[in-house]
């Protein structure tokens, strides 16, 4: 059963194009991670899918309708930007007003146990670290026994063990059978809780596939050498920039690359190998699938 | 949904309490301004001073909603807050509702200085009856402009809001002959008050409190740009999208 779709759909802002014909479906019980740098896209497709804002063209559809229709978001839980909780309020008031919205909300102790809230329930929104207001706003994506929820960088921030604690949460969520679509500016994230990982640059959809082969396809490494001859021609080259006698070659394999340049003895100096950032290595994925790109 | 609109109507309360200056200042320039203008020049004549604390509280009835609405539903607009809770399962009726109560609550407490102020300190005066029928009509005046401000708050961005807000309430003051007892505004305010929201809701009041008689055609006036007033801020509340630029 499909819980969440988009059919084509473009969305623009002005003469801002941020979506552009994505076509995107979830499955009932499915854990997705949306990935792409900031700005590809992933934030736009989310308010479409949550009722926030209505496609410029094509069709949205959640849980059977359209999400702009206040009964088809009855199973539906949002994680709030942290940011953005009310500061004078306290964490239970904000956890009853969430819960007045729903029929058959989960009890306040359950889920604020569940979320390791207790302790501050009586405390106001505003007094707390980035990381218990984080614990806040995805707690309150489940307060309404959702059955698909879409969680905004749930963990990013937070230390190691705030960060397992949440992650077993949304993975018990999804053993019990519930939907989740993540979305992620961190490889790392998704890499943990997701299988299946939607890959969004530039409004578009680049990748829908494993986690496992977007890793491959993301994971692109920055291999700087001093070299004042040119490169010889090798397998694995995504591109290169050369900065004086400095060369920087991005590559998807920097193990195979290196061993290649010694084979090739190819006399370089002062090797370096860095992993990109995400947004490095979509500007080569890309270059790749959308050549005529503006 | 309308235990929703109560939920929607305590949490704004509790809001607000939390920033006590808020409700201070709401409360603190209609109570200002009975005293540096009415309980001076007209607070010995009864006639005098109740139609000028009907004025008064025209006046505050239209400038707190407009502001409270206008520039707050504009505030919490920009707020990351706002667009979480239009992901929850409700349309725009309990907010509304909710914000509604919430704001006639703080408006009548807003409005308590000016007639304490009204009563101990001037002649004016009213009978017990007269004093209740004030206070359903002021409820009911309050509409038209709650829902102003919540045209101006749905449909532009704070700053813009904050500019509208004050352009438009001191020209709907002047000309709704709120400045000037009954019957004493400049021939042209005199003709066109009636049928502006001002002029009609002040009309109202000077009827409930004194025998200034119930005017039908600015009644329809009123009831007009109520509905009217209230078809902008659905229409603008349904085409906000929140934030522009995100």
């Amino acid at each position: 059963m499909i819980l969440a779709r988009t059919e084509d759909v473009t969305r623009r802002y002005g003469d801002k194009l941020a979506l552009d014909g994505v076509s995107f479906e979830v499955e009932a019980g499915e854990l997705v991670g949306l990935l792409g740098p900031n700005g590809a896209g992933k934030s736009t497709l989310v308010n479409l899918l949550t009722g926030i804002r209505r496609p410029t063209s094509g069709r949205v559809e959640l849980l059977g309708g359209d999400p702009r229709r206040p009964e088809n978001r009855r199973h539906l839980g949002v994680t709030p930007q942290e940011t953005g909780l009310p500061a004078s309020l306290r964490v239970g008031e904000v956890v009853d007003f969430v819960s007045a919205h729903y029929d058959d909300p989960l009890p306040k102790g359950e889920l604020l146990d569940r979320f390791g809230l207790t302790d501050l329930v009586r405390r106001q929104t505003g007094g707390l670290s980035g990381g218990e207001k984080r614990r806040v706003a995805v707690a309150l994506a489940f307060v309404g026994r959702p059955r698909i929820v879409f969680l905004d960088e749930p963990t990013t921030g937070l230390d190691v063990q705030a960060r397992r604690f949440l992650w077993d949460g949304i993975r018990s969520f999804s053993a019990e059978g519930g939907t989740v679509v993540l979305t992620s500016h961190y490889l790392e994230e998704i890499e943990a809780l997701a299988r299946r990982v939607v890959v969004i640059g530039g409004g578009r959809v680049l990748a829908d596939d494993t986690v496992d082969a977007v890793r491959g396809l993301v994971a692109v490494h920055r291999v700087s050498l001093t070299l004042s001859d040119a490169l010889p021609e090798l397998a694995g080259v995504a591109s290169v920039e050369r900065d004086g006698d400095r060369l920087h070659v991005l590559t998807p394999d920097a193990d195979r690359l290196v061993r290649d340049l010694v084979a090739h003895e190819v006399p370089f100096r002062g090797l370096e190998v860095r992993p990109t950032s995400l947004e490095e290595a979509f500007l080569t994925i890309t270059e790749d699938r959308t050549p005529a790109a503006a | 949904m309308t235990s929703l609109a109560m939920t929607h109507a305590r949490f704004q309360l509790i809001e607000t309490a939390r920033i006590p200056i808020a409700l201070f200042g709401s409360a603190f320039f209609p109570a200002a301004a009975m005293l540096a203008f009415v309980v001076p020049f007209v607070g010995s004549n009864a006639e005098y001073a109740t139609a000028a604390t009907a004025s008064m509280v025209t006046f505050s009835v239209m400038s707190t909603n407009l502001f409270q609405y206008g520039v707050g539903v504009s505030e919490d607009r920009a707020q990351p807050w706002d667009p979480y809770v239009r992901t929850l399962p409700a349309g725009a009726g309990p907010r509304f509702a909710g914000r509604v109560m919430a704001g006639l609550t703080l408006m009548l407490v807003s409005l308590l200085p000016v007639i304490l102020i009204a009563a101990f300190l001037t002649e004016a005066t009213v009978t017990m009856t007269a004093f209740l029928v004030a206070l359903a009509t002021t409820v009911v005046i309050a509409i038209p402009f709650i829902l102003m401000g919540l045209a101006i708050g749905y449909s532009m961005p704070q700053k813009a809001a904050v500019v509208v807000a004050q352009l438009l309430f001191f020209p709907l003051a002047f000309l709704g002959g709120l400045m000037t007892g009954p019957g004493m505004a400049p021939g042209f305010v005199e003709d066109l008050a009636p049928y502006l929201p001002t002029g009609g809701a002040a009309r109202l009041m000077w009827a409930a409190v004194s025998d200034f008689p119930y005017d039908f055609s600015s009644i329809a006036a009123l009831a007009g740009w109520t509905i009217t007033l209230g078809w902008v801020a659905v229409w603008a509340y349904r085409r906000d999208e929140g934030r522009r630029f995100s």
